[in-house]
């Protein structure tokens, strides 16, 4: 484990934006102003499945307040092409379809038109007189239905992309992929307990509390500015350049301060519409999306059917495994159903697995990514799966998993084989920790356990670092901070430079004015961003190096750096001191750090919790809750807590209460934040938190990455708990009342 | 299309204010588009997250769900105005100090409504102040930090009395 010494990691600064984010000075996008700025509003599909027959734009026009109306209609004829954004190859069509739709909407709560105008107010107004002739069509709602013959179709063009050839046939399955691994017929031949079960997940939505929006300006020179609340400000300006047919240095973003994203604001909905309304407008204009088109507008996760079926032997060795995973991509391919692939069974050291993947496209929202997007449905599978199985063996769930761990060198069915991983500490730190080994008593009241898995991501990051006269350090990045990353990267490069987390100034700045980066996403910022800095700081030492090296009239290669002081030939300078000489020296240093890292470490999570099911009404209480997770090294341990609290209380939610409960006609019913129940202070109780630190060998300290893993087990846990409070397993989320009630009642009979 | 503005007397943050807002706008709207005061933030817009929680007259509401023109002569406090000069109240310190925010958009609305809380209780259970923070949503910290600030801002200002 780790037990390397730090100043800086491994402590608990105030966050670098703390002041401005408790005293409402922080500017996130809403608040946004600028001279002349007209306000939009998006005009939305009250049908799941129809084509656009008609739109007549005039009445809307013609209302005093308004200066522009769009349609998809305004968006170049460039046609249709591949474009890579970061996910893979996509049909620019289906980019731009889903943000203004085009010959046919897919969902309730598509796109259609947009009006800017003076006011809010008159926008909303205006949109309501833009007249829309439908033919409505049929709809399908979940990923059996779209997969069976005869289902309505949404993409004409579409075929099934079938073990990577062309299918050839046209169908609402984009892809269905496989990962074989040994031989699962021989596998569950030597199994002596072999368990299959069908699993559904509902529809979710990542809740951030903060609602979409952009202001967009299409200036005078043909550049277009944007300011928005996004996970990646590089990810819009090359949405933006695809959709619009100009070239991405013609698009600035900035990015502001974002109120949680989750996965949820990496995709682009207002952006171009924002600039095409600033275009035939002359103004700029700004959108903030109502939290009812948030919820039937912008991409949920998917739900899910899942089959999984495990077999092991009578001494608690799993034999084989197999896993059918239908996933909703909702409007468009891309249901994330590849990552769930990768994680349905990677806890666990299995020599005979197969594993089917569908891509199955329906008329929902298209799906965005949620916190390790597609881990949460498989893991309630799998994590299931296992508990039953270890009950019918007679063995406790944590050795169970404990006999069958993934360990470094184990192969994973897609592919990898695990370098370092810390699956075995995180379950022995289940095992050994107060929540575990205290008995749990009384009636109606089950104690569950479930662990899951997140790869995690690397890709490119930037950052550059300017040393003060005063010893302090400007750093500007590019990752958006969601969680206290301006933080966590801040650190990393005052440890390299033996100075404070304080002394380090941090900036997170437009496109202009940085490198290339990816998006907050995939628990990557403190891990590859962190590098950027760690490279950064140490280019800033090796030019302050020789300018000590010219101070003392020595030899570069003789100065030494550590523990914030330079040193040569009983020379010796801080930091601090040297920064002050830097214009005597030679001017100014700026360091640089650009990565694009490999080796992300993945991350194991384990959620252990009690339960009191009330057997009248369903209701689960929660009464005790532990999160425990291998994050490598926790470079701001409460940020980290923080980040497990939170993935837990969202997986809690996802298990227990949230779905997009669904009309026949595709209609979502519950589009508000009273119906679509996430956890209040009243559903959760304080949330235990245990850090393991298996530290990853690729990062300089040993970051693996937080913000994810934590999500995956919570629901498996709850549903594991259930069954040792009131005797039932529930196979489909969410656990809500009713559910747990019918499943009690319908053991009673 | 814009209709006629009514001329709105207040007091907001301690001070008189005055603005011109349409009868159909919220006071979220108003302070945030007319008044400039955006610390008070938008979640909903309609009642069932608290992000835009104010004090009208010392108590605790949602400004998305109040009009404009009904702050006619009603005393207002917002995020702004919680903090004294150029310090920060023990709540904001708290959490802070506690790392009870992550993104940060629900944080303005729980410190007004938690000093409402206090200001009336300065000894809450962790039950109570569950209880009165339950329309506050909060998607990224399960709310664990957030509560223990809260205890840890109301110990603190009994020290800071005694």
């Amino acid at each position: 484990m780790s037990a390397t010494e730090y100043s800086v990691i491994g402590t608990r600064p105030i966050r670098h934006d703390g002041a401005d984010k408790v005293t409402g000075r922080a500017l996130y996008g809403g608040d946004f102003q600028i001279a002349g700025l007209l306000y939009g509003h998006v005009l939305r599909s009250p049908h799941a499945h129809a084509r656009i027959v008609r739109i007549d734009t005039r009445k809307a026009e013609a209302l005093p307040g308004v200066r522009a109306v769009a349609t998809a209609a305004d968006f170049p004829p460039s046609g249709d092409r591949l474009v890579d954004l970061g996910e893979g190859q996509t049909p620019l069509s289906y980019i731009r379809g889903n943000v203004l739709a085009s010959g046919k909407v897919l969902y309730k709560g598509h796109a259609v038109a947009a009006v800017a105008a003076v006011s809010a107010h008159v926008a909303e107004e205006a949109a309501s007189l833009i007249e829309v002739d439908y033919e409505p069509l049929p709809c399908v709602l979940t990923a059996p239905e779209a997969m069976k013959e005869g289902a309505p179709i949404l993409h004409d063009s579409l075929r099934t992309k079938e073990l990577g050839e062309d299918g050839g046939l046209v169908s609402n399955v984009a892809e269905h992929f496989r990962h074989v691994l040994g031989d699962i017929s021989q596998g569950f031949a030597q199994a002596d307990a072999v368990i299959e079960r069908e699993f559904h997940t509902s529809t979710v939505h990542q809740g951030y509390i903060e609602p979409h929006n952009a202001t967009a300006l299409w200036n005078n020179d043909g550049r277009v500015q944007v300011w928005c609340s996004t996970q990646g400000a590089f990810v819009v300006r090359d949405t933006m350049a695809c959709i619009l047919d100009i070239p991405v240095s013609q698009v600035k973003v900035t990015p502001m301060e974002i109120g949680g994203g989750f996965g949820g604001k990496i995709p682009v909905y207002l952006e171009p519409v924002a600039a095409v309304l600033s275009r035939k407008s002359g103004r700029p204009v700004k959108i903030t999306m109502p939290r009812k088109d948030i919820l039937e507008g912008t991409g949920p996760t998917p739900g899910s059917y899942i089959k999984v079926r495990i077999g092991a032997s009578r001494d608690g060795r799993i034999t084989a495994a197999q896993a059918h995973l239908a996933y909703e991509a909702g409007a468009y391919p891309g249901a994330m159903v590849g990552a769930g692939a990768m994680c349905v069974f990677a806890a666990y050291d299995i020599a005979n697995i197969t594993i089917d993947g569908y891509d199955v496209v329906v008329n929902k929202p298209s799906t965005a990514a949620y916190r390790a997007p597609g881990a949460t449905n498989a893991a309630f599978a799998t994590e299931t799966v296992i508990d039953e199985l270890a009950e019918k063996l007679g063995i406790d769930p944590i050795d169970f998993r404990l006999r069958n761990a993934a360990k470094e060198g184990t192969r994973r069915a897609d592919g990898p084989k695990y370098r370092r991983i810390g699956c075995v500490e995180v379950l022995e730190a289940m095992k050994s920790h107060p929540h575990y080994t205290a008995p749990i008593e009384g009636p109606n009241r089950g104690r569950g356990v479930a662990i899951g898995f997140w790869f995690n991501v690397g890709l490119p990051s930037s950052v550059t670092l300017s040393v003060n006269s005063d010893g302090t350090v400007n750093l500007v990045e590019g990752s958006t901070d969601i969680g206290g990353t301006r933080t966590s990267i801040a650190m990393q490069a005052a440890e390299v430079l033996g100075i404070p987390a304080e002394s380090v100034h941090p900036s997170v700045v437009d496109t202009d004015s940085i490198g290339f980066t990816a998006v907050t996403g995939g628990s990557r910022t403190t891990f590859a961003t962190g590098m950027a800095a760690c490279e950064a700081a140490q280019d800033a030492i090796r030019q302050m190096k020789e300018r000590a090296a010219r101070l003392w009239e020595v030899d570069a290669s003789s100065v030494e750096f550590a523990k914030g002081s330079f040193r040569s030939n009983g020379h010796s300078c801080s930091f601090q001191e040297l920064a002050g000489k830097l214009g005597q020296t030679g001017g100014p240093i700026i360091g640089r750090g650009a990565v694009n890292p490999r080796g992300a470490g993945g991350s194991f999570a384990g959620a252990i919790a009690d339960v009191e099911v009330d057997p009248e009404t369903g209701k689960v209480n929660i009464l005790r809750f532990t999160s425990v997770q291998d994050v490598g090294k926790a470079i701001h341990p409460a940020y980290v807590e923080g980040q497990m609290q939170g993935g837990s209380a969202q997986g809690i939610g996802w298990g227990l209460n949230e779905e997009y409960y669904m009309s026949a006609a595709g209609a979502m019913m519950n589009s508000s934040l009273l119906d679509y129940r996430m956890p209040t202070t009243l559903d959760l109780p304080m949330i235990d938190t245990c850090i393991v630190e298996v530290p990853n060998p690729s990062h300089p300290f040993g970051v693996r990455g937080v913000g994810e893993a934590n999500i995956v087990p919570p629901p498996a846990a709850l549903a594991n708990a259930i069954y040792r409070a009131a005797g039932v397993r529930l196979r489909r989320l969410p656990m809500k009342p009713s559910a747990v009630a019918e499943a009690i009642w319908s053991k009673n009979l | 299309m814009p209709m006629a503005k009514v001329h709105v007397q207040t007091t907001i943050n301690g001070e008189a204010a005055d603005f011109l807002c349409e009868p159909r706008q919220s006071l979220l709207e108003c302070l945030r588009d007319i008044l400039t005061l955006t610390g008070t933030k938008e979640g909903c817009n309609d009642g069932n997250c608290g992000a835009c929680t104010v004090l009208l007259d010392g108590r605790a509401v949602t400004s998305c769900l109040v009009l404009g023109v009904e702050a006619e002569g009603r005393s207002i406090t917002t995020i702004e105005g919680i903090a004294g000069g150029s310090g920060l109240h023990p709540l904001q310190q708290a959490f802070l100090e506690d790392a009870a925010l992550q993104c940060g958009i629900c944080t303005p609305g729980f410190i007004v409504a938690a000093k409402a809380l206090l200001d009336q209780e300065p000894h809450p259970t962790e039950e109570r102040i569950r209880r009165y923070l339950a329309n506050n949503l909060c998607r990224c910290t399960g709310y664990d930090k957030i509560i223990r600030a809260i205890q840890h801002a109301a110990s603190q200002m009994e020290e800071a009395k005694a």
